[in-house]
């Protein structure tokens, strides 16, 4: 199979690869996929005042595509509102990587990580008001 | 030396023509070029002989008592249709019962699907571990209705080499036929039809330095003498088994490329062995949680299948993407779905979709096998520092205990 230009960008040159500290009550983790299936995303924000994503990283088991879906995703979540971040849709990383069919599911699986990491954060957040009465 | 780029290190896919293969065989498209089955006329008589003359060489490779032996097909996918379809259909009234195993090529299995189909009962040996068959399991499997065993002589995917000589010995008490999908392993590791009893063989010259669009099909002729229904029809070439006017160039090919292997082929087999336990050592050396799949011992010398935990297969494949090897993954399946081979060893999926098929041959040099085993261990770390995996992995995490979100 013949990769896009962007998806061999990105896996040659992944953005934004790492861990942040996924006690720090500012930081959602989402962990999407599993071993036996091939891909495993693990996509992390850490949401500063306002709600803006100051830092995203990603780390990815999974074939280039996935790679690159989930780098182009951390790239998109810097410097968004946690609202905007919602609004990102598979279908954009689909369209930006140049995606084939058969590997839509890495893009699947990248809106899902943030959806995931998202509903982390909040549930963070939401414990830490209740907890504070 | 200098490398040059890229790198095929996919030898179990096919292989380049010799260039010795080639010079034998264009005369055969110009000045050559008569249809072997013109008994009449000079341009007959040519074609005719170099066919012969091919037919020898192929037999004597395998240890075949008789040229007449060999059934000149398209290749090994037509051989082995041929062979089980054949058998099938000539000794239906002796019994209905086909015995092979789950790592055949699927121009096996999905002949024996077919089979099946139209009536034939059809069972799947397991194999174990290190991907052999066990003899046990194979005498327990055959039963008073069981007319043709068919079971290959080495794995493409994990080069592991199948104990036929002690197949063909309970095949032959039982006065079943042994076919063996040759094709991966003839002129590679010890192989003779006369000792180990096996009744038909297919082999193919694309993956032994001869041109893509031809093989053989081995039949016995005497001892016993083996039957088939032919599968094409048409002017009763191939003493009735194969119609289709033969193709001479490759045929010629054919037979040149099993003279080098019977010539050169234990020589290049200690070569190739060498530089693939070189490559072995140091990935294994240098890398942590890399696993051999197949059999260690038993296996050929040009094949290495290791899965490198925590990284896909497709993403290694990109990133040394100068370098030509295969993969188990799903990701570069059409089907989407792990390798059905080391599905059959118990390797788990996880496992599948690391795993790198490393095919080394003819033309494999030292200085390759070392820059590879530099790129490979430096894209594995790379890849490594990427996975979430190897970071659970290093951290203690138990990942066959989280509880993944299965899509």
């Amino acid at each position: 199979m013949a990769y896009s230009e962007k998806v061999i960008e990105h896996t040659e040159n992944p953005k934004n690869v790492g861990t942040l500290d996924k006690s720090d009550p500012s930081v959602g983790t989402g962990l999407v996929g599993a071993p036996a299936c091939g891909d495993v995303m693990r996509l992390q924000i850490k949401v500063g005042d306002g709600g803006v994503i100051e830092d995203a990283k990603f780390k990815t088991f999974g074939c280039g595509s996935a790679i690159a879906s989930s780098s182009l995703a951390t790239e998109w979540l810097r410097g968004k509102t946690i609202e905007q971040a919602e609004t990102i849709k598979n279908s954009d990383i689909v369209e930006e990587l140049d995606l084939p069919p058969v590997k839509i599911h890495c893009s699947v699986l990248a809106e899902d990580a943030i959806k995931s990491a998202i509903a982390d954060y909040r549930q963070k957040q939401a414990a830490r008001a209740s907890s504070k009465g | 030396m200098a490398l040059n780029f890229p790198i095929f290190m996919d030898y179990h896919s096919t292989t380049p023509v010799d260039r010795r293969v080639l010079d034998d065989m264009l005369p055969y498209f110009t000045e050559k070029f008569g249809n072997a089955a013109s008994r009449n006329h000079a341009f007959g008589w040519v074609a005719e002989e170099a066919v012969d003359q091919a037919r020898e060489r192929v037999a004597a490779l395998i240890g075949a008592q008789s040229e007449k032996e060999i059934v000149l097909t398209s290749g090994a996918t037509e051989s082995n249709n041929l062979a089980l379809k054949g058998v099938a259909e000539f000794y239906k009234e002796k019994g209905n019962h086909i015995i092979t195993t789950v790592i055949e090529h699927k121009a096996v299995l999905d002949t024996c699907r077919r089979l099946e189909a139209q009536g034939f009962e059809v069972t799947y040996l397991p194999v174990q571990r290190d991907g052999r068959v066990s003899l046990e399991a194979l005498e327990r499997a055959m039963t008073e209705k069981t007319i043709l065993v068919s079971v290959m002589l080495a794995n493409n995917e994990i080069g592991t080499v199948q104990p036929l000589a002690e197949i063909g010995k309970l095949t032959r008490a039982r006065g079943v036929l042994l076919h063996t999908d040759a094709v991966q392993g003839v002129g590679k590791v010890p192989f003779d039809v006369q000792s180990m009893n096996v009744d038909l063989a297919s082999i193919t010259a694309h993956k032994m330095y001869g041109p893509k669009g031809v093989g053989a099909l081995y039949v016995r002729r005497q001892r016993p003498r083996v039957r088939l229904a032919a599968q094409m029809d048409g002017g009763g070439h191939e003493r009735g088994m194969r119609s289709g006017t033969l193709n001479v160039p490759g045929i010629v090919g054919l037979g040149r490329a099993a003279a080098i292997m019977k010539e050169e082929g234990v020589a290049e087999s200690a070569r190739i062995g060498a530089l693939r336990d070189r490559l072995q050592a140091r990935l294994m050396k240098e890398l942590d949680e890399v696993h051999l799949n197949g059999s260690a011992e038993h296996r050929l010398p040009g094949n290495l299948n290791l899965s490198f935990a925590f990284v896909e297969g497709e993403a290694m494949m990109m990133a040394i993407k100068d370098v030509a090897v295969s993969s188990g993954s799903a990701c570069t399946s059409a089907s989407l779905e792990p390798s059905y081979v080391l599905r059959a060893l118990g390797v788990g999926d996880e496992l599948a979709h690391s795993s790198i098929r490393f095919g080394l041959g003819r033309y494999t040099t030292e200085e390759e096998v070392d820059y590879v085993a530099e790129l490979v261990i430096k894209k594995v770390r790379h890849l490594r520092d990427m996975s979430p995996l190897y970071e659970m992995h290093k951290e203690g995490v138990d990942l066959t205990k989280v509880e993944w979100a299965h899509h």
